[in-house]
């Protein structure tokens, strides 16, 4: 009896400790442990402490988006980075932010997942005197002064360029169309959508149905399979990102389909995989949306802890993507 | 009639009629199949290929349930198949070769393996509470498969890998073939032999069961081990679906799901007595219920809502409390109905035979 508790207790200890190593593997994945045991110098060694909590990994864009922010935010480069990934859940990122204001970091960046309920949060940030610059996706707030500044795309113009496309194509030709949208109640998909319509107003194209696919390669390709089970005559996708338009390509395709003839597809984002469907001719235009925050991020940084203005809204400049464009344009992109 | 309603099958498979009439009526043309490119091609089609991964897993839910238990970390065990096999094949010279794909399928199936005897080691040896133990892996398993991937979605190109998940085989989608094979040999091997017998009296009584000369902790450590390889194809069929791996959202809450297409099923979530027919047709259900959603075209903000609504209305006619009142209602005269015979097992033997 006493060997077996002894092998038990064995055991017991065995698994513990491979336990501690597990949780070790994933906290080193999931950016840093959220206890902020140390605290940080602050600015007045020169080096700017700059806590970001990034939305996830959902996509292609955002995995370019977090390379941009790593790389540029480097020691060499003035900056302690400290880097966590909410994936995809508001409470995690408010969490991620005041385990930021309690370590007192320099300055506070994250991208909003969706664009309310931060209010509570940002004022925690105010208080402690940490200023607090948006990336990527904007907050509905009242109250502008619970960030210094938003480095970002225009989603609204992103919308408009695509449906202007749209419109100079296929206009006459009663283009029926469906829309993968974002994630329910993020910026880009609200904005898109509505750049979109506001675009193709006045012209015949039409949006017969509109569903999620929060982002994702896999629910688009599930949602645009019921759209084909549902609709029999769609000529144009457009998708809020390029994941979905990607997940689209398969589920038309499986239709027995001819993916950028048989129904064009209109996407936005412009990272690799996207444009090299598109160069193939699986999509037929795609609207960038920059990713390569992290340079922008860094300038405006150092004017906020210098003191200095900085403006409230800084647009980031997008290109838009034919096929011919995009053969021309993916031997040298970063991303 | 009365036998009909009866039936522990009736209200599932009602539900889902329900939902295809549903469908149907949005969209007349629902269950039609054509055939298109030598395979065949509809929304039914459609439904069997997104069940596959679900009902894997769902599988595996239904045997660990049955021994009591309870496995929270399918889910993250999806994430780490498909990381292990995508990564894999994108770090091969080759990705194009069979022998490629073949070896990172095998890597990825026998990782997962290792994962489920974790959880069956600290569930039937060390003793530990079937959700704790699991719970474990289900934090710490996306943690893994995000370090497997870098923290980024592998994509890749690789046709055979892509059959997996787009493929057919005998005109019908190779994932579907795939999972309704291996349900087909577990309910073989589990009904036709004494083995789901003996699950059945792992689950109502472990002790008195081990008394009476079954080995309970070799069939707890074996259903764990299952469940975590059924989660392990279930993760490969995902990730070929659409050719990327991604650590944070493949398979997120599958394993809610399949606990639901298990209790849909008419599995109690106690132990003991279990039903696979059950859990194929609560799979089927939620697949379904998914598909509904856009073809019926309800809006994504009260999405949720509206599955909550169906899968309750589910529920509460499953329950035992509602089945004997609905029963009471049509067959009045009757005081009281005896307690359907389950197939294979007479849980009572067991004990009496412990004691």
């Amino acid at each position: 009896m006493a060997r077996t508790t002894l092998t038990r207790t064995v055991l017991a200890a065995v698994s513990v400790v491979s336990l501690f190593a597990l949780g070790a593997c994933a906290s080193d994945a999931g950016g840093e442990p959220a206890a902020g045991g140390e605290t940080s110098g602050g600015a007045d060694d020169g080096v700017i402490t700059l806590g970001f909590s990034q939305v996830g990994a959902e996509s292609g864009w955002r995995a370019a988006n977090t390379k941009s922010i790593q790389d540029t935010l480097t020691v060499d480069n003035g900056f302690e980075l400290k880097f966590s990934d909410a994936q995809q859940k508001q409470e995690n990122q408010i969490q991620a932010i005041r385990s930021y204001i309690t370590q007192g970091v320099d300055v506070i960046a994250f991208s909003p997942v969706v664009e309310t309920g931060w209010d509570a949060v940002l004022q925690e940030a105010k208080s402690a005197g940490i200023p607090v610059i948006l990336t990527d996706r904007a907050v509905d707030s009242s109250d502008e002064t619970l960030y210094e500044s938003f480095i970002g795309s225009d989603f609204v113009k992103e919308g408009e360029m695509a449906g202007e496309w749209v419109v100079e194509q296929y206009d006459g030709e009663g283009y029926q169309a469906v829309e993968l949208q974002g994630t329910t109640g993020a910026a880009p998909a609200i904005d898109r959508k509505e750049g979109f319509e506001s675009a193709i107003e006045g012209s015949d194209v039409e949006i017969i149905d509109s569903q999620t696919g929060n982002f994702t390669r896999a629910e688009g390709k599930t949602v645009m399979e019921g759209f084909l089970n549902k609709h029999d005559d769609i000529d144009l996708v457009f998708a809020h990102n390029d994941d979905m338009g990607l997940g689209a390509i398969e589920a038309i395709e499986a239709a027995g389909m001819t993916p950028g003839e048989d129904i064009k597809i209109v996407t936005i984002d412009a990272v690799k995989d996207g444009m090299q469907a598109l160069v193939d001719g699986k999509i037929n235009y795609i609207v960038e949306c920059n990713p390569l925050l992290g340079p922008d991020l860094a300038e405006i940084a150092q004017k906020v802890v210098a003191g200095e203005e900085v403006e409230k809204r800084i647009v980031v400049k997008d290109e838009a993507f034919d096929q011919a464009a995009a053969e021309e344009a993916l031997p040298t992109r970063e991303y | 009639m009365t036998n009909l309603l009866r039936h522990h099958l009736f209200w599932p498979v009602a539900a889902l009629v329900a939902l295809l009439v549903a469908n149907t009526v949005a969209s007349p043309g629902f269950l039609a199949i054509t055939v298109r490119d030598g395979h065949l091609f509809g929304a039914p089609i459609d439904i069997l290929r997104t069940t596959a991964p679900l009902l894997l897993v769902a599988l595996g839910m239904t045997l660990v349930i049955a021994t009591r238990g309870i496995d929270l970390s399918v889910g993250a065990v999806v994430a780490v198949s498909g990381a292990v096999a995508l990564s894999h094949i994108a770090s091969s010279p080759n990705p194009d070769s069979p022998v490629t794909v073949l070896t990172a399928i095998g890597l990825a199936l026998a990782l997962c393996l290792v994962l489920g005897v974790w959880n069956g080691f600290l569930v039937s040896v060390l003793g530990i509470q079937p959700i704790i133990a699991t719970l474990i892996l289900m934090t710490a398993g996306r943690g893994v498969a995000m370090l497997i991937t870098g923290g980024m979605i592998t994509t890749v190109n690789s046709a055979p890998f892509k059959v997996l998940g787009s493929g057919f085989w005998l005109g019908l989608p190779v994932a579907a073939v795939l999972a309704f094979g291996v349900f087909a040999v577990v309910a073989f091997v589990v009904r036709r032999t004494a083995l789901g017998m003996l699950l059945e009296a792992t689950g109502i009584n472990p002790a008195a069961s081990r008394l009476s000369g079954v080995r309970s902790k070799t069939l707890t450590w074996t259903v764990y081990a299952a469940a975590g390889l059924f989660a392990g194809l279930a993760g490969l069929l995902i990730s070929a679906d659409t050719m990327a791996a991604d650590a944070n959202n493949a398979g997120l809450f599958i394993e809610l799901d399949a606990i639901l297409a298990v209790v849909i099923g008419g599995t109690a979530l106690s132990g003991g007595k279990f039903n696979l027919s059950g859990t194929l047709v609560g799979a089927l259900v939620i697949a379904t219920l998914e598909r509904t959603v856009t073809v019926v075209g309800i809006s994504p903000l009260v999405t949720p809502l509206f599955m909550a609504l169906v899968v309750i209305a589910v529920t509460l006619l499953q329950s035992p409390r509602m089945r004997e009142r609905l029963t009471a209602a049509t067959r009045r005269p009757v005081a009281t109905t005896p307690p359907e015979p389950q197939s294979a097992a007479r849980p009572d033997s067991t004990e009496v035979k412990a004691r």
